[in-house]
């Protein structure tokens, strides 16, 4: 892309209560250093993200999604994550369709340790998305964002009971 | 648009955030340019948490009538309880009150002020659109249970029991071996006092044994951990003793009559022998001994029974039909003390630990010098019947080492000290110690240090490269050579010596994941157990009702873990006290009027807290048993389910504020629709 040298992504990134946003909090007291570029919203759990939230954060602009959670077997409520991640690798076969890059939306577990993971893992992902480019959502979706554009009309066929 | 009056703070925290964001171009941003959000006033001030900062919050409230506020400052998890307790201060529902990390998540961890400044802007547009949306709520309460349980009855859990007993209120202790006391049980002598292990922790394990307050569980582990904080629910497994406590009164003749002879691996580390059907020593809490069935002659080929038949007691307490025991406890409050392992020696191949017969772990020379240990306190070498005439202690051995663990383990100096001190004392042996850095920091502690130096013990700062038997020179036949630099002079030292005794590391217990897992609380990198906070509260953990102490939660010596495992107990008998306790009213409901019965939520739920009512065709979730994880709401397809303090709509209007600027703050993000062209 032309403009890469230019582009700064942009990318929200869901944490977990009780793991990641702990990880950015220690991240933050060991003074690591990571790109502007993310910018993250807390939720009680990672098994809280609604898929549409990623996709709502794709159409609102953003460039690519982080989502976080504890490792597997290090739920706070027990087993959610794993509820997490098979929604992610739905919701990843979905964006394929779609059009979008499957490396613009990835989870990354980190634990209430791990700031200096989480660091590299935004750190890496900020570089990943910067040569991706811009995501222009409204280039593989309808102009009111609403639906994607299908290229060809589906024939809709009446089908005999 | 919103009706709402926000109010906008925003924390230079000295020049924690200042240095990095430009907080007046903040301040000045969010009231001119966030009116139309509702902002109506926008702050910054040196320290918001200040006394002086909370009360132009509470002023403002008062005077201009906020309804909401964000504060953008620290993390929420350091200073969220301050401004909500502000907030209701000054009448304002407390979760009207929004946090945004911007010391955390941007001065922190940015370098680029006005990148920072633009992110800082881009956040706090976050907590404003969402705080727009937040509802006043009611903390949830919660009863607890007075009765607490202790896991691990080293000296930590001992007192920390003993604490809470005394206070009236009762406790299950629970401990993995057949006896409390841990491993301050095998130690022989104490640093710096010298004063003996035994005499000043046997006392403690009867008084726990007696305690009325206390139901000691020994030989039993914890299987399972339901509920939170208040009302946790504990399985226990009760492994076989072979033995009846009820009828048995330790008076240990089964001991004596059992005729097989095992090395003891564990209390006497490998240097003396038990019986299979034992106790660890004599002053065992409690009395009775256990059957170890792999070594047992009559549950390893069908005969023996010597124990049974020489049993004195009526009925025969001897029981080898018996089986684990599952029981259930209810608890409020759990305290883990659980201990640590000692580095196993033989990961350091260049020091010859079980290669070389003369090169001792400290564990072992502990119980040499214990004068209920194998050797009755006497310094031997491995023959068993040689005195040395000259030993080498090596610090450090697994601490301080990136190949094997990175920290301290803080006691080695002190305990190599102590061991100095007993060689000298009891052989008259020359003694070298090898040390990378002499830390005899605490009371006292130097003082011992400087006793040791006039009793004549050498010195020589540096760590060992080998300990090896090839000998070289002359005088080092049949002797152990120590390689070492001697960094205050430059050179390299051979030292021949008679017996090594290697400081091992503390290090976490080997299944200190599994058990942290367990209870809910996470462990450090290294494996150690991890506190709320490491220095303002280094036993609570992040599981509300979960306390640490002792060297589950980092090597420490054992004044230290006492004054944690009496730590653990004041925080525990505070909760008791208050008698119930507030929760996060963080829960999810269900809309009925909108649920359309297809039951996807109600597999979500791994707590049980929703149930379906076939009648009505509709879910419903328990809030008692809810803990507030939001995945049904996430799951809900008719959006039927919503969560408290995490609903849609507070989420995705924190997104639409996140979203609204750039990178670099200069401008609205704009998306071009495509041309249809």
């Amino acid at each position: 892309m032309a403009n890469n040298t230019e582009f700064e992504p942009l990318i929200i990134g869901f944490t977990c209560n009780w793991c990641s946003y702990r990880a950015a909090d220690l991240a933050g007291m060991s003074r690591i250093k990571y790109p502007p570029n993310v910018r993250l919203i807390r939720l009680m759990c990672s098994g809280r993200l609604d898929p549409s939230f990623v996709l709502k954060a794709l159409k609102g602009g953003a460039d690519a999604v982080l989502i976080t959670g504890c490792h597997p077997g290090e739920c706070h409520y027990l087993e959610q994550n794993y509820k997490t991640l098979k929604r992610y690798i739905l919701l990843k076969r979905m964006l394929e369709q779609f059009g979008v890059e499957p490396n613009r939306v990835k989870l990354v577990w980190a634990s209430a340790a791990e700031g200096v993971q989480l660091a590299d893992e935004i750190t890496k992902m900020v570089e990943e998305v910067r040569d991706l480019g811009p995501l222009n959502w409204p280039a593989v979706v309808s102009p009111n964002g609403d639906h994607p554009i299908a290229e060809t009309e589906p024939v809709v066929e009446e089908v005999q009971a | 648009m919103t009706d709402e009056k926000i109010g906008v703070y925003i924390c230079h925290c000295g020049t924690n955030i200042s240095d990095t964001v430009d907080v007046e171009n903040v301040a000045t941003w969010a009231g001119e340019d966030l009116e139309e959000k509702g902002v109506v006033v926008s702050r910054d001030y040196k320290f918001m948490c200040s006394s002086l900062g909370q009360e132009l919050i509470e002023a403002d409230i008062k005077e201009q009538g906020l309804t909401r506020v964000v504060v953008a400052a620290c993390s929420p998890h350091l200073h969220e309880a301050t401004f909500r307790t502000a907030c209701d201060r000054a009448g304002l529902n407390p979760y009207l009150c929004e946090m945004v990390s911007v010391r955390e998540q941007v001065s922190w961890v940015h370098t680029d002020k006005e990148i920072a400044t633009a992110k800082s802007k881009a956040l706090i547009l976050g907590g404003v659109e969402r705080v727009a949306l937040h509802e006043p709520l009611e903390p949830l309460k919660v009863p607890i249970n007075p009765t607490t349980m202790i896991v691990g009855a080293g000296i930590s859990g001992i007192q920390s029991a003993l604490e809470i007993a005394d206070s009236g209120f009762p406790v299950v202790l629970v401990e993995r071996d057949s006896s409390i006391g841990g491993h301050m049980a095998q130690f022989d002598k104490t640093f710096p006092t010298l004063d003996c292990s035994a005499c000043i922790l046997t006392p403690k394990m009867v008084q726990a044994g007696n305690h009325p307050n206390i139901t000691l569980l020994s030989w039993s582990e914890v299987e399972r951990v339901d509920g939170y904080v208040g009302n946790f629910t504990v399985t226990i497994r009760k492994k076989a003793r072979y033995v009846n406590e009820d009828v048995c009164t330790g008076c240990g003749i089964c001991i004596e009559k059992c005729p097989a002879k095992v090395i003891d691996t564990e209390f006497e580390a490998g240097l003396g022998y038990r019986k299979a059907i034992y106790r660890n020593f004599p002053q065992a809490v409690p009395k009775y001994p256990v059957i170890d069935v792999d070594n047992c002659i009559y549950f390893q080929r069908e005969k023996c029974k010597a124990c049974q038949i020489f049993c004195p007691t009526q009925p025969n307490s001897i029981e080898f039909d018996q089986e684990d025991e599952v029981i259930q406890v209810e608890v409020g409050n759990i305290v883990l003390a659980t201990g640590f392992d000692l580095f196993d020696a033989r990961r350091i191949p260049q020091y010859g630990y079980g290669r070389l017969a003369n090169v001792f772990t400290s564990l072992e020379f502990e119980r040499m010098c214990n004068a209920s240990g194998p050797t009755t306190g006497k310094v031997f070498m491995r023959d068993g019947v040689t005195t040395p005439k000259s030993v080498g202690i090596l610090h450090c051995v697994g601490s301080r080492d990136k190949h094997y663990n990175n920290y301290c383990s803080v006691i080695c100096c002190m305990q190599s000290l102590k061991f100095a001190h007993v060689v000298k004392e009891r052989t008259g042996a020359e003694v070298y110690n090898f040390y990378i850095d002499m830390r005899t920091a605490f009371k006292d502690y130097d003082e011992f240090y400087q006793r040791v130096l006039e009793e004549g013990v050498h010195f020589i700062r540096g760590r060992v490269a080998e300990v090896t038997d090839a000998a070289r020179l002359p005088g080092e036949e049949g002797k152990l050579i120590i390689q070492a630099e001697d960094t205050f002079i430059g050179k390299q030292r051979r030292i021949p010596v008679d017996m090594v005794i290697l400081s091992a590391a503390i290090e976490p217990r080997h299944d200190s994941n599994e058990v942290a897992h367990q209870f809910g609380i996470s462990c450090s990198t290294n494996g150690f157990f991890t506190e709320k906070h490491p220095k303002l509260d280094p036993v609570a953990t992040m599981t509300e009702g979960i306390y640490i102490a002792g060297c589950a939660q980092g090597p420490k010596d054992i004044p230290a873990s006492i004054t944690q495992g009496a730590a653990a107990s004041a925080r525990v008998l505070g909760k008791i006290q208050a008698g119930e306790l507030a929760l996060e009213p963080v829960r999810a409901s269900v809309n009925q009027d909108i649920c359309s019965g297809c039951r996807i939520c109600n597999n979500q739920c791994p707590f049980n807290a929703i149930l379906f009512h076939e009648d009505r065709m509709v879910s419903e979730i328990n809030p008692a048993l809810c803990q507030g994880c939001g995945t049904c709401v996430a799951a809900c397809p008719s959006n039927a389910i919503s969560g408290t303090q995490f609903s849609n709509e507070q989420l995705e209007a924190q997104l639409t504020g996140l979203l609204a600027l750039n990178i670099d703050g200069s401008s609205v993000r704009v998306l071009e629709p495509v041309a249809a062209d």
